[in-house]
């Protein structure tokens, strides 16, 4: 019996072996090598499964194009939103050939990857990692997304305009670089305004099951607004709660935000009103829109959100600037990295989350961010 | 006014962790292991009763009962599967067998529901109360959840004093070799065990999800580790002990978000375990066992 087993295994491992030869003298072939880590599994997965799903609808459009001369090949790796893991990610990728690099999704693990693609000459353009230093990692890392505190900074400008008198409470996450972000551009730019934040409070990664009593703070604290410059599984939560304690200010979000109404089981007549900052509206009426969300629905069963959106214009980016510098699939990275960025600084790119997007040189997008406001279950655009 | 709204906060997520901290401290009593996917079996519970409710239309107590009972055979499935045959095995080897199977169940639950966050409904329909205009808010939950969790710990209390199984278990908890020799069927007290615990998980898992409506395959872990921490503060293998963990560990996380810091309150809530279990080693309401050397 041992014996057996013994030979299967062996049997298993020669074909492996075999199976890793056949790919790779495939690999050599005539696509252009697309990598991407990002939480597939794990507490994150939510986001990176989103990215993957967006990069791959796009990969397949493109490939179905019959008049297009440049192919491409897509392959996702699982970080677990974890710097370590996404760094053995990368090096997974670049073993395969990897040519153009389209993650991380989250910013702790672009900020671990961001230097080491910076270092091999391999263009880096991130969907969803918002961390200014992603963007600042070197001149071949480039952002689909705002960055963090660009993004803050606007939402306290959208509450100065909209809500000048607003007493504010604040629920960030402490222990993620994009709400933390978020949250150092919004209290800059709070204090400037000279907005009136009255209750100022987080939670980390591990505390997050339980909010009831930040949301509490923020209620005895007085406030009739609340800024919540974090994701919306959380917000879900405190939205939730607030109801339940008869607790009804005014919302504010972030793009992380983007998603709530999608939550199944989520009673959306909570998130009526609620202004979010987004780049991108599923609902939207322009055809480019429509054909992405039926796509996607079809594939996933779910309404694309942001993450997805801001992924598949960074395979559409890519293409644009690749075809337009006439990189060929057989290029070196780095060579594809030099006609890459001179391509991106120099380029307008029209994508689902934004028209007449361009880049400077410090790798950040410049895209209007649209106010949107929850009305009837659906995203209104603010007046 | 304040400081009572904080305390009804605290009671209410220790009431939670009170009933899984029951589960815990059930199983190692009695099983001697540290069965660390109990809080995964809680959110399979919370998922089934979701997709009870949701898709099926079915009013809540036919969800708790659906629940119950997946768990309850998932519980026995898990022990019959990835425990019993490493019996008389070193306790490490368990353990780690025990993280396997919390991974294993948190994978299976993100292919079979996704990773997206479903947002529970509560099963208690009970309006709060609100006093002093509304400076104080009781939830619903509260209530149930307290109530809940102090029937369970008296049921327990009585089901292992009066009942032959129960009687059973404590002899198998006292000394499994001995027990066997009386006659005494181990493998299937400790089946029996598993049962109730995975049961108790579910409840747990509805409890939990009524009071934090956020479901994800994750949603189990942290509260379960707290619960833990719970257990072993009360003095794991007692079933008072855990019921008094479980409260105290909520109180003091919510008094240390609150007065203290928000990010620092898992500093504060561990400290405290230290510090009591440098005095009483054996946790609050734990025996103090002398070893015969």
């Amino acid at each position: 019996m041992k014996k057996l087993i013994a030979m299967c295994l062996a049997l298993v491992m020669a074909l492996s072996l075999l199976a890793g030869c056949s790919s790779h003298s495939g690999s050599d072939s005539d696509a252009l090598k697309i990598g991407m880590t990002g939480p597939l599994t794990g507490g994150n997965a939510v986001y990176g499964t989103a990215v993957q799903a967006g990069i791959e609808i796009a990969v397949e459009e493109i490939n179905a194009d019959p008049n297009n001369t440049l192919k491409l090949e897509f392959q996702p790796q699982d970080d677990e939103a974890d710097g370590e893991k996404a760094v053995s990610g990368y090096n997974v990728l670049k073993d395969w050939g990897m040519q153009v690099f389209i993650g991380t999704v989250t910013s702790s693990a672009c900020n671990a990857v961001a230097p080491l693609t910076v270092e091999d000459e391999i263009f880096l353009l991130t969907p969803s990692a918002t961390a200014a230093e992603v963007a600042t990692a070197g001149s071949s890392t480039f952002q689909m997304c705002f960055t963090d505190p660009n993004q803050g900074a606007s939402a306290a400008e959208v509450i100065a305009n909209n809500w000048p008198e607003a007493a504010i409470g604040i629920v960030y996450d402490a222990s993620d670089d994009y709400s933390s972000g978020l949250y150092d551009g919004f209290k800059n730019k709070a204090a400037e305004l000279s907005l009136n934040v009255v209750c100022e409070t987080s939670f980390t990664g591990d505390t997050k099951s339980d909010l009831s009593t930040q949301v509490t703070m923020c209620k005895d604290a007085g406030a009739d607004l609340m800024f919540l410059p974090i994701y919306y599984t959380e917000a879900s939560y405190i939205l939730n709660y607030a109801s339940r304690i008869d607790y009804a200010p005014q919302y504010v979000g972030c793009d992380g935000m983007d998603g709530i109404l999608n939550v199944e089981g989520f009673d959306t007549s909570l998130a009526e009103g609620m202004a979010l900052l987004t780049p991108f509206d599923a609902n939207a009426t322009d055809e480019a829109t429509q054909s992405f969300v039926a796509k996607y629905t079809e594939k996933t069963g779910e309404v694309p959100t942001q993450f997805a959106a801001d992924a598949y214009d960074c395979v559409y980016a890519v293409y644009q600037a690749a075809v337009a510098a006439g990189v060929k699939a057989s290029d070196e990275p780095a060579d594809i990295c030099a006609a890459l960025i001179e391509q991106f600084t120099s380029m307008t790119f029209d994508g689902l989350t934004g028209k007449g997007m361009t880049w400077d040189s410090e790798g950040m997008i410049s895209k209007a961010p649209a106010v949107v406001v929850i009305d009837g279950g659906i995203y209104v655009p603010m007046d | 006014m304040q400081i009572i709204q904080y305390l009804i906060n605290g009671i209410s997520i220790g009431a939670v962790y009170a009933i899984i901290a029951l589960g815990y401290t059930m199983v190692y009593g009695i099983a001697k292991m540290l069965n660390f996917a109990h809080g995964d079996v809680i959110m399979v519970g919370a998922y089934i009763s979701f997709c009870v409710t949701n898709y099926l239309g079915a009013p809540a107590w036919v969800a708790l009962i659906a629940a119950m009972a997946v768990c309850t055979v998932l519980g026995i499935v898990i022990e019959g599967l990835a425990y019993k045959p490493l019996r008389g095995t070193p306790s490490l080897a368990v353990l780690i067998t025990a993280i396997g199977v919390s991974y294993f169940l948190q994978n299976a639950a993100q292919l079979i529901w996704s990773s997206s966050p479903k947002s529970f409904t509560s099963i208690v329909t009970m309006k709060p109360i609100s006093l002093l205009d509304g400076q104080l808010v009781i939830t619903g939950e509260v209530l149930v959840t307290v109530a809940v969790s102090a029937l369970v710990m008296v049921g327990l209390t009585l089901f292992t004093g009066k009942t032959r199984t129960g009687k059973a278990m404590r002899a198998v908890s006292e000394d499994r070799d001995a027990a066997q020799l009386m006659g005494i069927n181990v493998n299937r007290t400790i089946s029996t065990t598993f049962a109730i615990g995975s049961a108790l998980a579910a409840v747990a898992g509805v409890l939990l999800c009524s009071t934090v409506p956020t479901l994800q395959p994750t949603t189990g872990s942290m509260p379960g580790i707290r619960a833990f921490t719970a257990a072993v503060l009360g003095g794991i293998g007692s079933i008072p002990g855990a019921m008094l963990g479980g409260i105290l560990i909520g109180i003091i996380e919510t008094f240390a978000k609150a007065y203290i810091s928000t990010q620092l309150s898992d500093a504060v809530v561990f400290s405290v375990l230290i510090i009591i279990l440098l005095v009483k080693p054996a946790g609050l309401l734990g025996k103090q066992v002398q070893e015969k050397v």
